[in-house]
Formats: C-alpha cells, sequence, structure tokens
C-alpha cells in the first residue's frame, strides 16, 4: 500500500518533471533538440510496470500534454499510444537489453514518432521541416541512459525505505 | 484495470487485445482531432484547464526572467551609459520622423476632407511581451502576454520596431498565440511600395523567407523593393513594411514570376511587439488602392486565404 502510494508520487513528480522540462523555454538553436520528454517517462513506466500503466495510461498523458502546450487535441495522445503499444509488445526484450541497445531501440522509437508527426501534421494541414527535425530523437536516445538510471535509482530507493 | 501485459506472454506474440486496444485509441485520438480542427475543442479545454497550466508555464519560463534580470543587474555601467546614449539619439531620429509625419498626416487628412472621404481612426496599438516561442520549432507560432482581458482579438496585427510579424491566431485570457508570417498556413496580401503591385506574401516555413508565387511575368518587381500590407480583406492595416525581395526567377512553367523576399521584422527573435489595429478598418475594408493593376484578377485577390488554414 505504502510501496504504491511512494510510487505514484514518483510516478507523478516525473510527469510535472517531464511537462516543466518541455515548457521550458530554451534559446533558439537549442530548441530543436528538446526532447520528446514525456515520451522517454511513458517508456520508462511501461517497461517497468505494464500491469499499471498500459496504452490507457499513454493515451491520457497525451491528452494532458496536447492541453497543456497546445497542440491538435490528440496528436499527443496518438503519439503516446502507439509508442507505449510498441513497447508492451516487445517489453520482454528491450527490458534485459544492455544499456546502449536499449538507447537504439528509444532512438528508434522516437523516430519512428517523428515519422507519425509528420504524417498527423500533414494530414492537418501544411507542415515544413528541415534535416534538423531529425535531431530530437538523438538527443533522447542519448539522454535515456541517465533517465533510466535517475528514474530507477529513485524507485529502488523508495522501495528500500518502504521495506 | 485489464491492461495488456507482455508478463508471461511469449516473445512477439501477436496480442490481439493489444492491437484492437491500440486501435480503438488511435480512433478515439483521431475523432478528438478531427473535432478540434473544426470546433477548436482544445481551445476550450485550455481555457478549463488554465489554473494547471499557469503555475506550470511560470515555472517553466522563471529560468529565462532570471536569466534576463540577473543580465539586466550585472549590466555595466558604462554599456547602460552607452545604450541610453544610443537609445536617446535613436529617440531623436524617430522624434524628428515623427514630426515630419505629423505633417504629412496632417495634409492627408486635409485632401482627404477635401475629396469628403471617410476619415480613418489612427491604429490602435498596445505593447505584449514574448512569453515563448512556440514549443513546436516547426509550427511558426509564438505566445505573447496579452489575451481578451487587455482587449486583444483574434486576427490583430501584430509586429515590432521593424515590420509586420504575424497575427493572432487564438485568444485566451491573460495570453494569445499569434501566427507568424513564415507559418507555410499563413498568407498576407501586401503592395510592391515601388509601383502599387499587389500580390500576396505565403509563409515558407523559414523565418527568414516569405513566397510570392504568381506573380505575373510582365509585372515591374525587382531585387530590392519592398512590401507592404495593402489592407485589402480588411484583416491588416495599410501601410506595414512586410519583407523587401531578395530574389525574383521565372517558375517552371515560364508564365508567372516567383518571387523571394526577407521578412524585415526579427521574427526569430524579437520579444517586445506590438499589436496593431485599425478598427474603421475591420469595420468595413478600405476601397482598393488606385494603383496601376497588375496583381491578381480582382476576384482572386479579395477571396485570398486571409486566415490561416485551421
Amino acid at each position: 500500500m505504502s510501496r504504491s502510494r511512494a510510487l505514484t508520487a514518483w510516478l507523478l513528480l516525473s510527469i510535472v518533471l517531464a511537462s516543466v522540462l518541455t515548457l521550458i523555454g530554451l534559446p533558439e538553436p537549442l530548441r530543436v533538440l528538446r526532447p520528446f520528454w514525456l515520451a522517454l517517462i511513458v517508456i520508462y513506466w511501461t517497461i517497468e510496470a505494464p500491469e499499471h500503466y498500459g496504452i490507457g495510461f499513454a493515451f491520457a498523458l497525451g491528452l494532458l500534454q496536447d492541453v497543456l502546450i497546445g497542440t491538435m487535441l490528440g496528436e499527443h495522445a496518438f503519439r503516446l499510444a502507439i509508442i507505449s503499444f510498441i513497447v508492451l509488445r516487445f517489453r520482454s526484450r528491450i527490458r534485459f537489453f544492455p544499456m546502449w541497445q536499449q538507447a537504439l531501440a528509444v532512438g528508434a522509437l522516437l523516430l519512428n514518432d517523428r515519422i507519425v508527426v509528420l504524417l498527423l501534421r500533414a494530414i492537418a494541414g501544411e507542415f515544413t521541416i528541415d534535416w534538423r527535425y531529425w535531431l530530437a530523437p538523438l538527443v533522447g536516445a542519448a539522454l535515456w541512459p541517465w533517465i533510466f538510471l535517475l528514474l530507477d535509482d529513485l524507485r529502488s530507493r523508495s522501495r528500500q525505505r518502504d521495506a | 484495470m485489464p491492461v495488456y501485459s507482455a508478463e508471461g506472454a511469449p516473445l512477439f506474440s501477436e496480442g490481439s487485445g493489444g492491437s484492437l486496444r491500440l486501435l480503438a485509441y488511435l480512433a478515439i485520438a483521431a475523432a478528438l482531432m478531427a473535432v478540434d480542427l473544426r470546433t477548436g475543442l482544445l481551445h476550450q479545454a485550455r481555457i478549463a484547464a488554465s489554473a494547471v497550466i499557469s503555475p506550470l508555464q511560470t515555472i517553466a519560463t522563471a529560468p529565462l526572467r532570471i536569466a534576463k534580470s540577473v543580465r539586466e543587474a550585472t549590466a555595466q555601467r558604462t554599456g547602460l551609459v552607452l545604450e541610453n546614449a544610443d537609445l536617446r539619439k535613436q529617440l531623436l531620429f524617430a522624434q524628428a520622423k515623427l514630426d515630419r509625419l505629423a505633417i504629412v498626416q496632417e495634409q492627408n487628412n486635409h485632401l482627404r476632407a477635401l475629396l469628403d472621404a471617410r476619415q480613418k481612426l489612427g491604429l490602435n496599438v498596445q505593447l505584449a511581451e514574448l512569453i515563448d516561442v512556440d514549443l513546436d520549432p516547426y509550427r511558426h507560432r509564438i505566445l505573447i502576454n496579452q489575451g481578451s482581458m487587455h482587449g486583444v482579438f483574434v486576427g490583430e496585427a501584430v509586429i515590432d520596431a521593424k515590420g509586420l510579424i504575424g497575427q493572432v491566431l487564438n485568444v485566451e485570457q491573460e495570453r494569445a498565440t499569434v501566427i507568424l508570417l513564415s507559418d507555410p498556413s499563413h498568407a498576407v496580401p501586401v503592395r510592391v511600395q515601388r509601383t502599387g503591385l499587389r500580390v500576396i506574401a505565403y509563409g515558407s516555413g523559414d523565418p527568414m523567407r516569405v513566397e510570392l508565387p504568381h506573380v505575373p511575368f510582365s509585372a515591374d518587381i525587382k531585387v530590392g523593393d519592398l512590401l507592404v500590407t495593402s489592407g485589402i480583406g480588411g484583416r491588416f492595416p495599410p501601410g506595414l513594411p512586410v519583407a523587401t525581395v531578395y530574389k525574383v526567377e521565372t517558375d517552371n512553367s515560364a508564365t508567372f514570376a516567383v518571387a523571394e523576399a526577407r521578412p524585415l521584422a526579427g521574427i526569430a527573435n524579437s520579444s517586445e511587439l506590438l499589436l496593431v489595429s485599425d478598427e474603421a478598418l475591420a469595420l468595413t475594408p478600405l476601397p482598393a488602392p488606385e494603383a496601376e493593376f497588375v496583381g491578381p484578377p480582382e476576384g482572386l485577390a479579395n477571396d485570398a486565404p486571409m486566415e490561416p488554414v485551421p
């Protein structure tokens, strides 16, 4: 009971942090590099606790994100649902990948997400990109090991404290 | 909650439950997007959720604000003195220009009175500050700190000291979203100042470039020409500088010229903006300027997309 409450607290905290990082003001050249923070959070929790955090969880988070940053309502929900689905499908493998392979897998997921965004925006209206559009997934992949270790550490700590 | 779980499932299992779930969620998301595009559902959701959004936004923009105030606080005195002198000089120049403009304005009013034309009101100008550039650098939107509370309305023109930046796309209570003229779905009716040629400037997706497709081949437009808003359609007040032409070339069919122009405003880096409206104009569109007509057919020019396609 208390353990799951601590977990929920970590979950909420990670979501709030991801939201702030998404909204945080960056200088112009760095803006294109901003990784899809919420996706990283969703990937982590889907890998670690799929019985609690499945596609519905990702979808709900996506809707929140849409409202928060003012994209088309449903856009982030769509993207996160796809990510969550793929992670669930390959969870048992990804989980035991060495860290660099995990990062590669995350990079591939984020790249796929970029393609999804491109399609969605193309359907919704005109949308142009340049080559820098494809850099953000690389940043996401590079950040993954650190995020994974950080979240894992926090989680195991809260578990120990409760035990 | 019955969640599809890979626990205990073989690797690469074809869990039809998972696929169905995914399809259902994707369908809901797609439906939401379609509804949102038609009705602006999101806008209402944002208004409802602004109690949560505002504090998060405040937290997120804090580092930038702190950095700015630290920079201001630590600025060298000599630097400030220099800047002050510089500003003073600029003010003087601006004042001189204004004085001259005032005379021209008076003359203009006089002539208008003689012609019995309807008097135009002056521009309403309102200062706004940039809160954030859109989180997605590929959507040319910015957020400003003025909203419906301050009398901002949808379609109001946004300029900086040098030229047009864009127009207000939607308004919340304390902030508003501005679509930049570089957005691919944005179009501004403009006039070549030198000749009066009327054209439409489309966003290109690049903040340093707007495009003027379909300029008649015979039209008089050349590199260095200044483009100003024409005021046709009643959305933008006429005469705001927009861009300078830097390239004119023939399109593939050799029947039209295609020109490219560089926006005058610092679209990517202005942080102090002005909201400009001309209420008399908003009510009744200006009669077309009596420049020689070389632009697109009359009907076309008037029906041209004035608003971003939502």
